[in-house]
């Protein structure tokens, strides 16, 4: 059992970002059950590297992310490995919610009259988080939506899966290298809740093990066992195995 | 859904015949139409479109998908902009399905799919690296380098979540038509892929016309 570094809750309908070291994991908790995480990686050391979705789902050929999957970079490196999971199925095609659309499904409800239990969406979240490390809108690459469904028929038409995540479910993404994640809790663009979805999530900054050879992540895919190389060469010199 | 055009090319204003591993990088005005014509078959045409007075506004694949609710482009789609309007609208096509969830070819992530040897070798992301260097007048950078449309590739998605890359649907002669929604600037790097077997591991010419 890997030891919680930190332990703290976003509420819903919210945002933040934080930097996640090398070495460590950050474990996900649905604690209602039906959350959505809006979630974008970037590299510290160079903003312009950053979470590349079609990357990610071409290499692995997946359409859905669960555990054993990688998380790349547009620069062929990993940002993180999906340790964990309990859900089975996260997205990352759908992008967020607009203020339009959650107008449109649920009306207006602003923060003059509603303070905290404002109907706050998915892509300003991101406008905001971007904005505080000197990006912006071109910036906003397409992001993943952590325990959201959306399955696709043979015509190629998509269906988002209620109920996907129960409550206590988590996903657990163990970081192969410095990342600087932006996340938000605002809901999936797809759902068809009757009211705006105010789900919390819990989360937890561990201690990761060391990465070792068998690992299940870098084993999954042949191409994954390439991507933990260009990391290696990334970490040529201050290599730490990744363990502080 | 097949849709033939009834646009005449002796009667388009502009065409340019595009080799693999080139770029092309130009202004269509609003309510032009233009065409991309798979000339010898089974190429990929990497895709990307801006707005042409403010670039940051460009091509979604997320907006595009999640407004139409499906993951193939084909006749009837609206390519979206990450602000959520109508760019282009395909109104013709003799494929039947393009793709854009695959993304485009990369040097680094060709070490990923392929091999580390082949870290060199020529992608379509340094076709449009090269294409924003030479065109300083768009203003743009990496940073308008964003998840593009495969005109002509075939990337069907598993009803269990996997994602197949199938052999081309497309072949000599088939075209995709679109029309002009605002002026764009089009941003086209034709595939120079070596390593794939989509193309029978043979980058191929397209031609591009503007009515």
């Amino acid at each position: 059992m890997s030891t919680i570094l930190y332990e703290d809750e976003i509420a819903p309908a919210c945002h933040w970002s934080l930097r996640m070291k090398r070495g460590t994991s950050l474990r996900l908790i649905d604690k209602e059950g039906g959350a959505n995480v809006g979630m974008l990686f970037y590299n510290p050391e160079n903003l312009l590297e950053r979470y590349n979705a079609p990357d990610t789902l071409k290499c692995q050929h997946t359409f859905k992310l669960t555990k054993g999957h990688c998380l790349y970079s547009d620069m062929g490196r990993i940002f993180c490995s999906i340790v964990e999971d309990t859900v089975g199925w996260h997205e990352t095609v759908c992008g967020n919610t607009t203020k339009k659309i959650i107008e449109s499904k649920w009306g207006e409800h602003n923060y003059q009259q509603y303070r905290n239990d404002w109907q706050q969406n998915g892509y300003n979240s991101f406008l905001v988080e971007l904005a505080k490390y000197g990006l912006g809108k071109k910036d906003m690459a397409a992001n993943l939506n952590l325990f959201s469904c959306v399955e696709v028929n043979q015509q190629g038409e998509l269906c988002y899966r209620e109920n996907n995540s129960n409550a206590g479910d988590y996903i657990e993404l163990r970081f192969e290298m410095d990342t600087l994640v932006l996340l938000h809790t605002c809901p999936h663009p797809l759902s068809v809740s009757n009211q705006y979805p105010r789900k919390p999530v819990q989360y937890q900054i561990r201690q990761a093990e060391p990465v070792a050879e068998n690992d299940f992540c870098k084993n999954s895919h042949p191409e994954n066992q390439r991507g933990f190389k260009n990391n290696t060469l990334y970490h040529l010199g201050v290599d730490n195995g990744g363990c502080c | 859904m097949i849709k033939e055009s009834s646009l005449i090319a002796d009667n388009a204003i502009a065409r340019d015949i595009v080799p693999a591993g080139d770029y092309l990088m130009k202004v269509v005005k609003k309510g032009q139409t233009f065409r991309i014509l798979d000339l010898e078959g089974n190429q990929a045409a990497d895709t990307l479109f801006y707005k042409a007075d403010d670039p940051a506004e460009r091509y979604s694949a997320m907006d595009t998908i999640r407004e139409q609710g499906n993951v193939y482009l084909t006749t009837g789609t609206k390519l979206m902009s990450n602000e959520c309007n109508v760019m282009l609208e395909i109104v013709a096509d003799t494929c039947g399905r393009h793709d854009t969830l695959g993304g485009a070819c990369a040097t680094e992530s060709n070490t990923v799919r392929y091999a580390l040897e082949k870290k060199c070798m020529h992608a379509c992301r340094d076709s449009w690296m090269l294409a924003v260097a030479e065109n300083e007048q768009f203003k743009m950078s990496k940073r308008d380098i964003t998840h593009n449309i495969n005109f002509f590739m075939n990337v069907p998605v598993t009803q269990e979540g996997g994602l197949t890359f199938e052999d081309g649907i497309s072949a000599a002669g088939k075209y995709v038509e679109m029309e002009a929604m605002m002026d764009v600037i089009i941003l086209i790097s034709n595939c120079p892929q070596l390593n794939n077997p989509c193309n029978g591991y043979n980058p191929t010419p397209i031609e591009v016309l503007v009515w």
